[in-house]
């Protein structure tokens, strides 16, 4: 079964301690100066956000069907089965499409690095095969970050907006997002506020697909256009051998006279 | 012979030695510290003028060799020479290029081991890697007749066709390939450049690019080395890219017209200055200058509209990989100087690689012209300095 995250941004009381738990969990440095930071980097994959005394967290939204896995030209990139989107770094050749790819802009870059590593959430995919929850989901005090079987928590987040309609904006963002993603988030404010992706902006549909279409195309494409261009090379050499031959034949004719 | 120091060797000099000093800042200290690269600008020059605009302006080799071998119009067989060397050239450099701008490029080679067949960018990897390969057998019969090696040119003729075919086949490919990448991006590319189009819209203006590239190196080569330029021959490739400029043209505006954007272009704002820009360069200008007859038959004339077009496509792909994003990011990209300057060591290279093949390859005299041309241009040996200087161009 698929695993997710459900963040509820109500539930927030902006400690950040969700932020210093990935740090540890990814062998990250996590100091004050660190947690002043309000941009994730390739040092920091997630951030807690303040908005007029409101939170949201940004993170790698996992999604059910990955723009930067789809366009990697290595498949250094890949989401399991559990539900992490996760990275191996001895395949990447560093081209950063999956940077551009992103809708969410998620993958950050060592920059500085002379072997540069593309860094991002990976969804503790350590713990979660030890049947564990996120370094983020078991320190979260409030329970605002929550893990757990995809389908529970979308469950959880419908009932949570039916029982309290005036708290919730009525939408679980990242249910329908680019097909659907592992991480949901529910709050009283836009998210659109924090920096991500307006829903009507990137749509309902799973990324790959716009590359999808061209590139299904391609195993039929590679030999009809074969023949096409074998055929004209053909076409436009036999008229060459024909007037040679036709040529040859007045001559022949000609002399025969 | 003596080395002589000459205007435009002091700027290739000069060129290199900044270039190699960008080099050695990449290699030791990072892509962070050689370019103004960022995560909201992963993609930057490098991709969007080595990449987009390199493998565009190689693209003569299959234009060239298609008209001249697949239908047969013997009457452009004087500029296949010059084009497939162009193109091979065009083609090594990037690879060149790609390394300066891949994080981990000594994994190059993963490419053709981790495959991923869904990405554009292993399309693009797979059909650069065969292409080169190609072109690699479309050029070694120059190399082979300076050195008077008979049997494997007779070889590589038997399997023309194959290479012909093969050529066009994969350049097809990974030339509409290049506006695939970007199809992934909807919500981040500006409308005026994010089109479902965008896989023809690069074809057809790679064909276009082709024509009006071979035009300017004839030129330029006339030039440089002193060869008789024949106009004919232009001519002709002027007409071509005439009709081709319009077919790109129109497919712009059929583009614009059916999502509904032709009330937005013209209205003034940060990205239709750069669109204009690029219509005027690329359409506007040159369809203008080309309609005129008297043009169309002046060797100046047409050198000039290639020109125009050419910096219009240019513009065109760096609009769709730098400033289509702009907004989107919400700050602009202004590359540093050093990737500026590994650029032009790049492009100077090519000018020289372009100067020595000439001199030492039968690039220009063909079989039916080596008579008039091959003792005059085997006389100049300052010939490929007088290109590298327009590297700076």
């Amino acid at each position: 079964m698929s695993k997710a995250l459900l963040y509820d941004a109500t539930m927030c009381i902006g400690c950040k301690q969700c932020e210093g738990a990935c740090a540890q969990q990814n062998k990250l440095p996590y100091d004050d100066k660190v947690a002043a930071e309000s941009v994730q980097s390739e040092h920091k994959f997630t951030v807690v956000l303040t908005k007029d005394d409101k939170f949201m967290r940004r993170l790698c939204m996992h999604c059910e069907h990955p723009a930067c896995a789809s366009v990697c030209p290595v498949g250094a990139l890949h989401k399991t089965k559990e539900g992490p989107v996760v990275y191996d770094v001895w395949k990447c050749i560093g081209c950063r499409y999956c940077m551009t790819a992103c809708a969410f802009a998620q993958p950050k870059y060592e920059w500085h690095s002379l072997n540069p590593r593309v860094r991002k959430c990976i969804m503790c995919p350590d713990r979660i095969a030890d049947g564990k929850p996120t370094a983020c989901a078991e320190i979260c005090p409030t329970g605002a970050t929550k893990f757990g079987e995809r389908d529970d928590l979308i469950r959880e987040a419908q009932d949570r907006i039916r029982q309290n309609p005036s708290t919730y904006l009525p939408r679980i963002y990242g249910l329908n997002e680019v097909g659907g993603t592992s991480v949901f988030i529910l709050s009283s404010m836009k998210v659109e506020e924090y920096g991500y992706p307006a829903s009507a902006k990137i749509g309902d549909t799973p990324m790959p697909e716009y590359t999808g279409r061209v590139m299904e195309r391609i195993p039929d494409f590679i030999p009809v256009w074969t023949l096409v261009l074998g055929g004209i090379y053909w076409v436009s050499h036999r008229r060459d051998e024909v007037a040679a031959a036709e040529a040859q034949e007045k001559e022949k004719n000609g002399s025969a006279r | 012979m003596k080395f002589k120091l000459t205007f435009w060797r002091v700027v290739f000099i000069v060129i290199m030695g900044l270039g190699l000093y960008s080099a050695f800042i990449r290699f030791f200290y990072g892509l962070g510290a050689v370019s103004n690269m960022s995560d909201q600008f992963p993609w930057g020059l490098w991709i969007g003028f080595d990449l987009l605009c390199g493998v565009m302006l190689a693209a003569g080799g299959f234009c060239i060799v298609g008209a001249v071998y697949l239908f047969n119009v013997e009457r452009l067989h004087s500029v296949v020479r010059p084009a497939v060397l162009t193109a091979f050239l065009g083609y090594v450099l990037f690879i060149v290029g790609l390394l300066f701008d891949l994080g981990r490029p000594w994994y190059i080679w993963h490419q053709l081991v981790y495959m991923n067949p869904r990405s554009v960018m292993f399309e693009v990897g797979i059909c650069v890697m065969s292409y080169t390969t190609v072109l690699f057998f479309e050029f070694l019969p120059n190399v082979l007749e300076r050195f008077n090696l008979q049997t494997p040119i007779k070889w590589i003729k038997k399997i023309y066709p194959v290479l012909i075919i093969l050529g066009i086949l994969l350049s097809t490919l990974h030339q509409s390939s290049l506006g695939s990448l970007y199809l992934i991006m909807p919500s981040k590319l500006h409308p005026f450049w994010y089109t479902p189009a965008l896989p023809f819209l690069f074809f057809g203006s790679a064909i276009a690019v082709g024509l009006a590239m071979t035009i300017f190196e004839s030129t330029q080569s006339a030039k440089a080395f002193g060869r008789h330029l024949e106009l004919p021959v232009l001519v002709e490739l002027g007409g071509a890219l005439l009709v081709a400029l319009w077919v790109n043209a129109l497919l712009r505006f059929e583009d614009y017209f059916h999502r509904g954007l032709l009330g937005q272009i013209i209205k003034p704002s940060y990205e239709a200055y750069f669109l204009w820009l690029e219509l005027a360069l690329a359409f506007v200008i040159p369809i203008t200058m080309l309609s005129f007859k008297k043009i169309r038959l002046s060797p100046n004339g047409l050198y000039l509209a290639s020109i125009f077009s050419l910096l219009g496509f240019i513009t065109n792909r760096l609009n769709v990989s730098l400033t289509g994003f702009e907004t989107y990011v919400g700050h602009h990209y202004v590359p540093k100087w050093t990737e500026f300057s590994v650029t032009l060591m790049i492009i100077a290279a090519g000018f020289a690689l372009f100067g020595l093949a000439v001199k030492h390859l039968p690039i220009y005299p063909q079989e039916e012209h080596a008579v008039e041309q091959r003792p005059q241009t085997q006389t100049r040996p300052v010939v490929a300095t007088a290109v590298l200087g327009h590297a700076g161009d």
